[in-house]
């Protein structure tokens, strides 16, 4: 089974606390442990994907404009409370190992060592159906 | 010396494990012995095609992976040697003759050794199954990940990992003792079980080449039906599986969509297939053996055999059911029970069954348990109750094409509530 695992983080604070305002020896703290989380899975044969996405100042919205062409606006929707700063795609056995790796994320390090307890998001990937034996 | 076509694949692959066998035998070293063979395979799979077929496969493939083997073993000595800690006598590997292809017993028997070994209870069920693939089926590491979809660096990383957890857990290289061996089976059948339901269920619109996965698991099971021909359970298991696939051509329509089993066009099922599983099934259950495969197959027989989706023979699929819902507590078979009982005796009597069935944890709430109510729902008539759980259903469920068949299904009943 495969899951999708979002870490959102809260967009309010943001500039004011987020993980650019740490001391630098916690920010190196977070890269190093999210580098060996991935590292992790990937030897456990579970990783299928992982990424960190770039802050939101630079995220766009984009929709089709007349005859198809891009209409982007600014941010993510301005209504959100949080936005998605990246995430890991697992292939595991259960939905327990899932919710497990997600605990694991969720206690990255964050200002001053303590765990950031992030929300992470768990969503199992659509695929074919199971059989109908 | 004869040409390599794409029968050199499949005798490769047929090699694959009868190799594996005699260089683990000689060398004792599963997890590297597996890596030498698997080395030998891509050497066989590059000279064949242009140098040709040697005249002895087999004995071609073990000499391969037993250079490798004494190579790395050669390293290693050479490596103990200048540090100077132990001296040992380098093997030789023309001490290796290649014997005939004809298998004897003892290679095939290293088939069956070599799945008991991949297939151990010790081993996540996703590393048994890549493994298994591996080791036994003799597919490279790239054609298993492609398969999962998962990259092929993870995928490698799963197969060597369960190598080790077989080094660790001192799982050795022969067969389980007498009075495990018939639960250590029982885990092989289940992982060629898994192995097919992916290649199966995946087998749909774009990821089509998935099918191999399907027919893989029924290369494997033949090769233990070939072992064990005495043994109902893994006849009933290979019937389920040509049974199964018989249909496989029918099961989806042009743009992946699914069809179900009543609407299909039953001439687009494999006859061929059909009439192996049914012959298999018989064989298996006139032996006056019983299991849980042979009983499914035995549904699977009856769906194949009618002609018409009407002349289905539901009051003997009850029965099958009410004897499988007795030997094992399984929400699933449960389920078809009640599919078969509203079949025979109405839908308010499945219904009935169902609701019972809420209550347990395991599927309770669960997509597939929404999904046969309403089913039934609609053949009560009750139509707006029968919409509502086909919208539970297809919001509940992770597969794209069920998704889609759902919400048709749905969406079809609320037109014809409109119309009518």
């Amino acid at each position: 089974m495969k899951f999708m695992l979002m870490m959102h983080a809260p967009r309010a604070g943001w500039t004011t606390a987020g993980i650019g305002t740490w001391p630098p020896d916690d920010i190196k703290a977070h890269i190093n442990f999210m580098r060996r989380f991935a590292v992790e899975l990937k030897d456990a044969g579970e990783l299928v994907g992982a990424e960190g996405l770039a802050g939101p100042e630079e995220a766009r919205v984009v929709r089709a404009g007349k005859g198809g062409a891009p209409e982007v606006t600014d941010g993510p929707f301005p209504e959100a409370k949080e936005f998605l700063a990246g995430y890991w795609i697992v292939d595991v056995d259960s939905r327990e190992r899932a919710y497990e790796i997600a605990a694991r994320a969720s206690a990255a390090p964050g200002k001053g060592g303590v765990p950031v307890n992030m929300p992470i998001e768990v969503r199992e990937v659509m695929s074919a159906p199971p059989s109908d034996l | 010396m004869t040409t390599f076509d794409s029968g050199g694949e499949h005798l490769l692959r047929e090699l694959a494990p009868q190799v594996l066998g005699a260089v683990v035998r000689r060398f004792g070293d599963f997890a590297a012995a597996e890596d030498a063979v698997q080395e030998a395979l891509l050497a066989a799979a590059m000279q064949w095609p242009s140098e040709g077929l040697p005249d002895n496969p087999r004995g071609w493939l073990i000499h391969v992976a037993a250079r490798r083997m004494t190579d790395q073993l050669r390293a290693e000595l050479a490596r103990r040697r200048r540090e100077a800690i132990v001296v040992m006598q380098a093997t030789d590997d023309e001490q290796i003759v290649p014997g005939p292809d004809s298998g004897t017993r003892e290679e095939q028997d290293d088939t069956l050794v070599l799945l008991f070994m991949c297939c151990h209870p010790a081993l996540t069920r996703s590393s048994a199954i890549a493994l298994t693939l591996r080791a036994v089926g003799g597919l490279t590491t790239a054609e298993i990940a492609n398969a999962y979809l998962v990259p092929e660096a993870t995928m490698a990383q799963r197969i060597s990992r369960a190598k080790q957890r077989i080094k660790t857990s001192g799982i050795a290289f022969r067969l389980p003792a007498e009075k495990d061996r018939s639960e250590r089976l029982a885990a092989v059948l289940h992982v060629l079980y898994l192995i097919f339901n992916e290649g199966y269920a995946t087998s749909i619109g774009a990821s089509l080449q998935r099918a191999d996965l399907a027919s893989e698991a029924i290369r494997l099971a033949r090769a233990v039906h070939r072992l064990l021909p005495g043994d109902g359970e893994v006849a009933g298991l290979l019937a389920l599986m040509l049974l199964t696939d018989a249909r496989r051509a029918a099961r989806t329509g042009p743009d992946g969509e699914l069809i179900s089993l009543d609407k299909q066009d039953r001439t687009l099922w494999d006859r061929r297939a059909i009439e192996d599983g049914v012959a298999l099934v018989t064989a298996a259950l006139s032996r006056g053996s019983i299991g849980a495969y042979q009983l499914q197959a035995a549904v699977a027989a009856l769906h194949d055999e009618a002609a018409r989706a009407e002349d289905t023979d539901w009051p003997q699929i009850l029965a099958l059911y009410g004897l499988l819902k007795r030997m094992s507590d399984n929400p699933m078979v449960a389920l078809n029970h009640a599919i078969a009982a509203a079949m025979v005796e109405g839908p308010e009597a499945g219904l009935k069954l169902l609701h019972a069935l809420d209550a347990d944890p395991r599927i309770g709430g669960h997509y597939r348990l929404a999904a046969v109510r309403a089913h039934l729902l609609e053949l009560a008539g009750n139509r707006d109750a029968a919409i509502a759980q086909y919208q539970f259903a297809a919001a509940r469920t992770a597969s794209v094409p069920e998704r889609n068949y759902l919400t048709t299904q749905a969406a079809r009943l609320a037109e014809a509530g409109a119309s009518g």
